[in-house]
């Protein structure tokens, strides 16, 4: 019996490893999907951001954030605030704990639960691309990572108010992407739209990205990585029905993605009478991140079906915010993890029956009126101090050699800025 | 010779494009262009053969340029004139 315990505790621990792992991987997805979409003369930067943005989420939610999240009163709103991650099981903790035993290494899960941080701050770059300071970021992303995600996910994961009232988000569609949405819309709207992007009539203006093959990649490389940030969320691997959902969730997970793409191709191809690349991509997304909040209760076939409807959403809503809301969003975030993040909230009472609709949209409100507001704080501070906006000249130039002092594409020659 | 890959605008008109959902023209054409310089009794031939060799009878074909050339230096040798083509 306590060689079993032994072992399921390696299982579950290394399960949660690798996950975690794999969630590190989508670091890469989002930087190179991001650098895909923007424009050549600013890919240095949006890439810098991405692997400093990850470094700095490490480091803050190892200093404060892990504390914040998960040392805080169950059930409660206000958190706690200390330091540092605690101590490591023993061995000695595992046959003494009885049924209430920690059955996995407590670092395993830090290190499952610091790489959901760096997903949701990676949301962030891609809306605010090709016009804000590297520096504003960065100090941004220290804020998000340290305090402003881990107080909703505390409320959410960490035991507090939203889980206590049945608030279900199995991997994160709201405490992640929708969190994430949020600060994104926030920063978008403090920052202004790119110089050119919308005409004095009303226009739309296109702007391109420099390298679709590199946008491809990247979302390939989110849609593993979405394994084991949905996989893992299962939280265990060791027993047979845990096994049997984390198979489930592996499926419905892919599922949503191919429904989410098929969806999104037949509607772009319908508006735009071409299948847009970019639209697709981002549909794959939407299918992936629909289906984070609820991956383990559908059959495979729900799942793609609520993958396909996030597809259907993102293309309009992308559309709305670009040319309604004037709202400049170069690679579509907002829509694809915050419009499409609350419907995957709404989505999981359809198949769970321990959800209810209401507690979802107290749920996705909370999250968005938290993050969105205390981002805007944060934006404000940031505008009025040091200023969120580069220059106009440097816009014009390209970010690239202001900020890092370096091309992204040095021997390419350039046709157009 | 010389080629160039350049952007020509003219007759040929350019097409719409769509990116995300907003429609965008192209007013400019990828094209080609090829600097020649040769002798002056060869200019009648070469004029013919790029003639004939690029068109297509469809409006986009191009044009031929003809220039004079005052002076021609061979870089590596400090050759002059017809010498240094």
């Amino acid at each position: 019996m306590e060689n079993f315990a032994h072992i399921s505790y390696a299982v579950d621990t290394f399960y949660f490893l690798i996950c975690g792992a794999f969630v590190m991987w989508m670091a890469a997805g989002f930087a190179m999907l991001e650098a895909g979409l923007v424009r050549s003369k600013n890919t240095t930067v949006i890439l810098t951001k991405n692997v400093v943005l990850f470094a700095i989420a490490c480091i803050m939610y190892l200093l404060i954030g892990y504390y914040i999240m998960y040392s805080s009163n169950a059930g409660g709103i206000l958190p706690n605030f200390g330091f540092l991650i605690g101590s490591e099981n023993t061995v000695g903790d595992i046959p003494s704990g009885g049924e209430s035993a920690p059955y996995y290494s407590a670092r395993s899960d830090f290190f499952f639960q610091v790489v959901f941080v760096a997903t949701a701050m990676s949301i962030v770059s891609g809306a605010v691309a090709e016009r804000m300071k590297l520096w504003a970021f960065v100090i941004f992303s220290v804020l998000l990572t340290g305090f402003i995600y881990p107080v909703e996910g505390f409320w959410t994961w960490g035991g507090g108010w939203l889980s206590a009232m049945g608030f279900s988000d199995y991997a994160g569609s709201g405490i992640v992407h929708l969190a994430g949405a949020s600060a994104a819309l926030s920063g978008a709207i403090f920052l202004g739209p790119r110089k050119g992007k919308y005409g004095p009539k009303g226009q739309v203006n296109a702007i391109p990205g420099a390298n679709l093959p590199l946008a491809t990649l990247g979302t390939f490389i989110l849609w593993m990585g979405w394994f084991g940030f949905n996989g893992g969320s299962e939280l265990k691997m060791s027993d047979i029905v845990s096994a049997n959902n984390v198979a489930q969730v592996f499926v419905n997970t892919n599922a949503a993605a191919a429904g989410g793409v098929v969806a999104t191709l037949i509607v772009a191809t319908i508006l735009f009478k071409k299948a847009d690349l970019t639209m697709v991509l981002n549909g794959a997304l939407a299918g992936l991140v629909a289906i984070t909040a609820g991956p383990s209760a559908p059959s495979a076939l729900g799942a793609t079906l609520i993958g396909a409807a996030g597809g259907i959403i993102v293309v309009f809503s992308i559309i709305f915010i670009d040319k309604t809301l004037k709202i400049d969003d170069p690679v579509g975030a907002i829509s694809v993890h915050g419009v499409v993040g609350i419907w995957g909230l709404i989505a999981v009472p359809i198949t769970n029956p321990d959800a209810s609709l209401k507690i979802q949209l107290v749920g996705a409100l909370s999250i968005f009126g938290w993050v969105f507001t205390a981002s805007s704080v944060v934006w404000l501070i940031l505008k009025l101090v040091v200023g969120i906006r580069v220059g106009e000249e440097e816009e014009y130039e390209g970010l690239d050699f202001i900020e890092c002092g370096m091309e992204a594409y040095p021997e390419f020659t350039k046709t157009s800025k | 010779m010389t080629v160039i890959e350049v952007k020509g605008y003219g007759r040929q008109k350019g097409h719409n494009e769509f990116y995300r959902g907003a429609e965008y023209k192209i007013g400019f054409v990828p094209k080609v262009q090829i600097d020649v310089v040769v002798a002056d009794d060869q200019v009648e031939i070469v004029v013919e053969k790029i003639v004939s060799s690029a068109k297509t009878g469809r409006i986009g074909d191009g044009k031929v340029f003809i220039l004079p050339v005052e002076e021609t230096v061979r870089i590596r040798t400090g050759e002059k004139g017809v010498e240094a083509l």
